[in-house]
């Protein structure tokens, strides 16, 4: 992976400046490196991995992932039936599997009523959607590679040879 | 009653910037870059191994030389990293770090009065290892000008005043400096003539971020010559299982290996069983962490040069020596209004040797968010001044 996108992919707030010191590029290379990511979809957003839990006036929060089966369609496969899903503003992720069902979907609500009433009638009675499976999730450890408890700092003296 | 102690101890110059650390220590929300080892955790592989060789039952002793696979392992990764060769069962030691390692060789080689090269600034064990084995430790300076770096000259101008040895730390600490194969074939060329034995610590070896690391063994005639020394707390972050090894002549091993049986006896059995594991599968972390040290280092050679505390550019480790003359304190003074004034902790040159009073080691062993908010405040230290 290019390195400007792997520092972003860290921290994408870091300023093009700051990248191009680190990398000792081009300030002006970076921005238009950039630019081009943005432009052709290699960077698709920038936005915050916020922890759920510690927010205090929060709703309750409730994500499910549903194992859903699909019988596909004729030329088309899985495409039309997967775009009907994904379109839905509940689903916040969508993926094509390999095993013992096809379509891992995950949904979002600000309740347990929410989610179950998208599942129930939405996404079970939908055309070609042969069954569902839902897990509702009870906690998050970990995601997008960031581990969510807080590990204790500063285990090193803070001084040494 | 008088607790009479050895002399050789009693002699031992301690530490003089002991008062120093007692005071970082005793300091809350300090940002340090005075710390010689890397911020990340151990990698969660090598931590897991340790935790289930405990589960396992693997609570023994081993063989005096480290376990066998261990040495194999060592054997292979040599071969394939650096293009050296190593018998396992003859030539390799494992050891409680680099420190036991080194401690072990000077007491292999050094007979009394036998004079050691030490190029300064130096890690601080190193004249102490020497002068404990009764040996007198030659220390030559390096400088800034010269990017820190010994000049083969020098050691043939010891040689011909009968120094015995050269103890070469590449890239080193305190100050990053490294050498290309080139500038290392120089060296071994005096090395050659003058029969002189080398021991090389390589301990930060992976951490070379402008050309790649040449081992010392690997040069044209120099494996008999070399005791070469590495081991994993600085590439794996392992600092606290303390596992390094030595490999040398047969000789050689044999001779540290009759020391380390009497006082060591092996290293601990779990931390072993990390560092085999270490080499099997923690190659990828060892890569991403000195891509990350590498851009660390490119920011904080800007800022320093910025702030005007000219830096040489290190080759290597996590080092910076900036050069503090321009505010005219000695470097122990200005470690510790800096610390007191701005809560940055850096170490005063002259525990690197006592020519280096106009310098101060900079560790970018930190956070890049630290490492911005301490450049900061040192800038903030200067402005005031």
């Amino acid at each position: 992976m290019d390195e400007i996108l792997e520092i972003l992919s860290k921290d994408a707030r870091i300023t093009p400046e700051e990248i191009a010191r680190l990398t000792k590029k081009d300030a002006n290379d970076v921005k238009k490196a950039i630019k081009s990511y943005e432009k052709d979809g290699t960077i698709v957003k920038y936005k915050a991995i916020v922890n759920q839990d510690m927010i205090k006036d929060s709703k309750e929060w409730v994500r499910a992932l549903i194992e859903v089966s699909i019988t596909p369609q004729k030329d088309v496969g899985f495409e039309n039936i997967a775009e009907r899903i994904y379109n839905f503003p509940e689903v916040s992720s969508c993926y094509l599997v390999s095993g013992t069902y096809d379509l891992l979907v995950v949904v979002e609500g600000d309740s347990l009523h929410t989610v179950s009433s998208f599942i129930s009638s939405k996404l079970a009675p939908m055309q070609n959607v042969r069954s569902t499976a839902t897990h509702f999730l009870l906690k998050k450890y970990k995601e997008d590679g960031h581990i969510f408890k807080k590990s204790p700092q500063g285990k090193r003296l803070n001084i040494s040879y | 009653m008088d607790f009479k102690l050895s002399k050789k101890v009693e002699e031992l110059a301690p530490s003089g910037i002991r008062a120093f650390f007692d005071l970082v220590l005793g300091m809350k929300d300090v940002i340090s870059l005075g710390v010689g080892e890397p911020d990340f955790v151990t990698p969660w592989n090598i931590r897991e191994k340790a935790i289930y060789s405990l589960e396992q039952g693997y609570t023994s002793y081993t063989s005096n030389k480290g376990m066998v696979e261990l040495r194999k392992h060592i054997s292979v990764f040599l071969k394939k990293r650096h293009g050296i060769e190593y018998d396992p069962e003859e030539e390799i030691l494992i050891t409680v770090g680099v420190s036991e390692a080194l401690d072990l060789a000077m007491r292999a080689i050094i007979n009394p009065k036998d004079k050691v090269i030490i190029p300064d600034p130096s890690y601080v064990a190193y004249a102490a290892d020497v002068d404990l084995a009764y040996g007198i430790p030659v220390r030559v300076a390096t400088d800034i000008k010269h990017g820190f770096k010994l000049n083969p000259r020098v050691i043939d101008d010891a040689a011909k005043k009968g120094a015995k040895a050269l103890l070469l730390n590449y890239p080193s600490n305190p100050t990053g400096a490294s050498y290309s194969r080139k500038e290392l074939e120089e060296i071994a060329k005096v090395i050659k003539k003058r029969e002189m034995i080398i021991i090389t610590d390589e301990v930060y070896d992976e951490l070379t971020y402008d050309f790649e690391h040449t081992a010392f063994p690997r040069l044209k005639g120099m494996k008999e010559h070399v005791i070469y020394l590495n081991g994993f707390s600085k590439a794996y972050a392992m600092t606290g299982f303390r596992v390094g090894y030595a490999c040398g002549p047969r000789k050689a091993i044999s001779a540290m290996t009759k020391i380390h049986q009497y006082t060591m006896l092996c290293v601990p059995i779990t931390a072993q069983m990390a560092a085999s594991e270490a080499l099997k599968n923690g190659f990828k972390s060892v890569q991403e962490m000195k891509r990350e040290y590498k851009r660390r280092r490119e920011y904080i050679v800007g800022a320093l040069n910025e702030m005007g505390l000219p830096c040489h550019t290190p080759e290597g480790a996590f080092y910076v020596f900036p050069s503090i003359e321009s505010t005219k304190e000695s470097s122990g003074e200005f470690a510790k209004n800096l610390l007191l004034s701005q809560k940055v902790a850096v170490v005063p040159g002259t525990a690197f040797g006592k020519d280096y009073d106009g310098y101060v080691r900079i560790a970018y062993a930190s956070s890049y968010d630290n490492l911005k908010e301490a450049a900061a405040r040192i800038k903030k230290y200067l402005e005031k001044k």
